[in-house]
């Protein structure tokens, strides 16, 4: 096999762009700071917030397996339980 | 290389994915995840025919700037089939509506690929790469895919193809009202709805208005065309009684695909193109 890669911009210097996160106020409860710590260091919290009307025990605890185990977020299983309980308890639809 | 220019709808694979039931997990897009502008750069065919590309190569692999938070995390990598790439639309672009791309569209070069979603318009391009083998990020399987069979798609992404799953590929054809919001109160008499169609480059053939619920239909005039790969705009007088009025839009293309009523579901939420209705409070 062979591969060819062009090297289009050797020297990107792309600025980080940062989303505007000052609507995203998460629910004051217990593990609400391994939510914060864990999953807003790859997306916004908006998306817990948009689910939450459909969400039940069943299905957070397969989105928090798929950012697990599909998208490599390195989550202690301890900070897992705690991230579920408390999206379950309040963002459970 | 020669510029070439192109105006083209980037639009989000699951772009109105909010609308589904049952609901699907995922951003709740509304309906709002696409644009249309013009495009400008060197045409990707040009860039692979001076590198000479081999008879072996079956796709070609995009990589970006970006990249994941964590070492495990996969990087956004995504490919198309080479008889994809060789078209004469598809660009490494460096101009959105004849300025540089702006950071947030990919600058400084997108690669723009007309009538396909916006999965594979890769942004902040580094790295073009031509692959004998199909491309096994996670990006290109499980990622991205809808079931085989399911979708009236004519572009077909063979070498990705397995039993069950294929990947997105071309945009179904679809249409919204755009000149009022549901629930827009206007005069009774006459109302001018207006709004915008698009599919996978195969060009508009018409757009309908039913005012009864689908049993009848009147075909909109259609506007300005920017291209096949464009958003087209339409337009109709209807008349308005007072009351409720419900207005429902149905594109069709020129190969005879239409608007689906009926959503076709699917398990990451793609490709809704259900027949967009707004009703009106005739005063």
């Amino acid at each position: 096999m062979r591969t060819l890669t062009i090297a289009l911009l050797a020297s990107l210097l792309a600025l980080p762009a940062l989303a505007d996160e000052t609507q995203t106020q998460l629910k004051d409860a217990p593990g609400r700071d391994k939510v914060e710590g864990n999953c807003a260091a790859c997306h916004s919290l908006d998306y817990i917030q948009m689910n939450s009307p459909f969400m039940n025990a069943a299905t957070w605890d397969a989105e928090v397996k798929k950012m697990i185990k599909a998208m490599g977020a390195p989550i202690s299983d301890a900070d897992a339980k705690a991230i579920k309980e408390y999206l379950v308890k309040n963002y459970g639809g | 290389m020669p510029a070439a220019e192109v105006v083209a709808v980037n639009q989000c694979s699951g772009n109105r994915r909010g609308l589904f039931q049952p609901h699907v997990p995922g951003v709740e897009w509304g309906y709002g995840a696409m644009g249309c502008a013009r495009w400008k750069g060197a045409r990707l065919k040009d860039v692979l025919d001076k590198i000479g590309l081999k008879k072996e190569a079956i796709e070609i692999v995009f990589n970006g700037a970006e990249g994941p938070a964590f070492d495990k995390t996969p990087d956004f990598i995504k490919s198309i089939p080479v008889w994809k790439a060789m078209e004469e639309t598809t660009l490494v672009a460096y101009e959105m509506n004849g300025a540089p791309i702006p950071h947030l569209n990919g600058a400084p070069a997108r690669i723009i690929v007309p009538g396909w979603t916006g999965t594979y318009w890769m942004k902040h391009v580094i790295s073009i790469k031509a692959a004998t083998k199909p491309d096994s990020n996670y990006w290109m399987n499980p990622a991205y895919r809808i079931p085989v069979g399911k979708f009236p798609v004519v572009a077909r992404f063979a070498t990705q193809e397995n039993a069950t799953t294929t990947p997105i590929t071309e945009m179904v054809v679809n249409s919204l009202i755009t000149s009022h919001a549901d629930g827009a109160k206007v005069k009774a008499g006459s109302v001018t709805i207006g709004g915008i169609a698009w599919d996978a480059g195969y060009g508009m053939r018409s757009v309908d208005m039913s005012t009864d619920g689908g049993k009848t239909w009147t075909q909109a005039a259609l506007g300005q065309d920017l291209g096949r790969f464009a958003f087209r705009p339409f337009s109709l007088a209807l008349p308005a009684k007072p009351g409720k009025l419900t207005v429902t839009a149905r594109a069709s293309n020129a190969i005879g695909q239409t608007q689906t009523a009926a959503l076709i579901l699917n398990p990451a939420g793609y490709h809704h193109n259900v027949m967009h209705s707004v009703t009106f409070e005739v005063i």
